[in-house]
């Protein structure tokens, strides 16, 4: 379904990824774990067409993405959740999930869409009317993600969804990233909490410095040695 | 006596104000969205004015449909701007931005000048010379005055539809709050910037059309002055900030007539500023705005 390959990017002379392979089937949960500053992040936002690559390929479902505007990109079936939530703090809970449908005209199956996000997240039917700004950090990542399933993607982008939570909630969200898969949108999912991820992931890419370090299925990464020592604590 | 005299001052303060806040409207939301005091936003205003003269003097044009067709043609003129001007140094420093804008406000104010001629023109009477008594009073309101005051208001009436209950609104309101978080939603920057640009011009041109009618008097420079008081009166309410222009605007339009009627018509753009400065100084947000900057 997505395809990087070779990927290079600069922020000015910093050479953040050095030639990124990562490929993500459908239906699958792939994890991308590794270290702060090893760019992860960086991955993701130029899936997202928010950075633009010095040289190589990213494809999404055949189709390059080089010369695809970010809103473009969003049409063709990528949602983000981008690092830090980033929700429109001074808009209400139920107009970041509307805003999350901006691609979309059918009004009636928004509706039924937002309230599906309510379900899935009972808490943010009790704060509908709150401005985001006004929600905890947990709450905060609800809404990001049920904001970015309002676009109805076919593949999903989450950046450390876990940052900042306590860890009954990190299972929780974890749940439901696995629920969400579950009914059918494949998952790119970036992690430093490198447990928790390799336990849903199917497959898993360890990046280092900008470079892809390890690839295999999440199960075997769980148990090899250098993983577990530089990422699972030992 | 007295009291005629304060229920006049207020009716002249709000007309006043009407033109600041319909101006300092597009300052705020131009820098809400791109963070550029666009300098030349006074200029378009300008623009406004002539094209009302142009529709109403040669086309024989009646205040309504010049005043809409002013607008339109306002809302392109800065779309245009935004997309030769602003747009190829949208990554650049602020003082490049800046430069620019001032420039932009040059070119416009000289090109008239120079294809139109720096003359004073008369604008032409477009609305009934009527008179009209307030309750019981000695007071009088003028007609012009209900104009000012009712299209102003009809205008951010709609500007708020827009902005919270519209497709387009709501775009603007997520780029100025998150650009990135905005594009991920697939909203489109450009277009929204675009769309930006149009309305502000839009209103400007409807204050330049409306400024026009009232004093019936037109220069290519009418728009240096009134621009700089809506950038005051939009830093006043806090910059970026959609009621603060409307606050801003309204609050230095009173206190300029106040300051007038008082005798002191001199001092009142000396006290214009002074208020920026005191405003800069004590509440660098302005009035509506919030003490500390949220963005993390
Ligand atoms: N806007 C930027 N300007 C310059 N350098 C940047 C920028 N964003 C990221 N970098 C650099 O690029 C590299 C990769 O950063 P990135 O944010 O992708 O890392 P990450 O893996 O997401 O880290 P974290 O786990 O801390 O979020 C880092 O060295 C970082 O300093
Ligand atoms: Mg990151």
């Amino acid at each position: 379904m997505l395809e990087l390959k070779d990927l290079h990017v600069y922020y000015g002379g910093i050479h953040a990824l050095k030639g990124i392979d990562i490929k993500v089937n459908e239906g699958e949960i792939v994890t991308l774990v590794g270290a702060n500053g090893s760019g992860k992040t960086t991955t993701l936002r130029t899936i997202s067409g928010l950075e633009t690559l010095k040289s190589g390929n990213i494809l999404f479902k055949g189709k390059d993405l080089k010369k695809v505007t970010a809103s473009e990109i969003v049409k063709m079936g990528i949602s983000h959740v981008p690092e830090g939530r980033r929700v429109f703090a001074d808009m209400s809970v139920y107009e970041n999930l509307e805003i999350g449908a901006f691609t979309r005209k059918d009004k009636s199956e928004i509706e039924k869409d937002i309230q599906n996000i309510y379900s899935l997240f009972p808490i943010l039917y009790e704060r509908k009317n709150q401005s985001a700004s006004t929600l905890s950090g947990g709450e905060q990542q609800m809404l990001a993600i049920g904001r970015a399933l309002l676009s109805r993607p076919e593949l999903l982008l989450l950046d450390e969804p876990s940052m900042g939570l306590a860890p009954l909630i990190v299972k929780d969200i974890f749940d439901i990233i696995v629920d969400i898969n579950k009914k059918g949108t494949t998952i790119l999912l970036v992690e430093q909490n490198a447990n928790m991820a390799l336990q849903c992931a199917n497959r898993a890419y360890i990046i280092k410095n900008g470079k892809i370090e390890l690839e295999g299925k999440a199960s075997e990464l769980l148990n090899h040695d250098e993983v577990k020592n530089a990422y699972l604590g030992g | 006596m007295i009291m005629e005299e304060i229920i006049q001052q207020i009716v002249n303060g709000v007309s006043l104000g009407s033109i600041y806040a319909l101006i300092a409207l597009g300052y705020t939301m131009v820098y809400g969205i791109i963070k550029l005091i666009n300098f030349a936003h006074g200029d378009i205003y300008m623009i406004g004015a002539y094209v009302g003269f142009a529709l109403t003097t040669f086309l024989k044009l009646g205040f309504f449909p010049a005043l809409i067709l002013s607008m339109v043609i306002c809302a392109i003129l800065g779309v245009i701007i935004e997309k030769v001007a602003y747009k190829p140094i949208r990554n650049s420093t602020r003082i490049a931005a800046l430069i620019t804008a001032i420039s932009v406000s040059l070119f416009l104010e000289y090109g008239m000048m120079y294809f139109f001629k720096p003359d004073t023109r008369t604008f032409p009477s477009l609305l009934p010379d009527k008179q009209i008594k307030i309750f019981n009073t000695d007071a009088v309101l003028d007609i012009k005055n209900v104009y000012i005051i009712v299209v102003t208001i009809s205008l951010m009436l709609l500007l708020q539809y827009v902005i919270h209950r519209t497709k387009v609104g709501k775009a603007m309101r997520a780029v100025s709050l998150d650009r990135d978080a905005a594009q991920l939603m697939g909203i489109d920057i450009n277009k929204t910037i675009s769309n930006t640009f149009a309305i502000g011009s839009a209103l400007a041109g409807a204050a330049g059309v409306l400024v026009g009618t009232y004093y019936n008097s037109i220069n290519p420079l009418m728009g240096v002055v009134p621009g700089l008081k809506a950038f005051v009166a939009a830093v006043i309410g806090g910059i970026g900030i959609i009621p603060g222009a409307v606050f801003g605007g309204f609050f230095l339009g009173i206190t300029e007539t106040t300051i007038s009627s008082l005798g002191g018509s001199l001092y009142k753009d000396a006290v214009a500023f002074a208020i920026l400065i005191l405003v800069l100084l004590l509440k660098p947000n302005g009035f509506l705005g919030k003490d500390v900057k949220e963005k993390v």
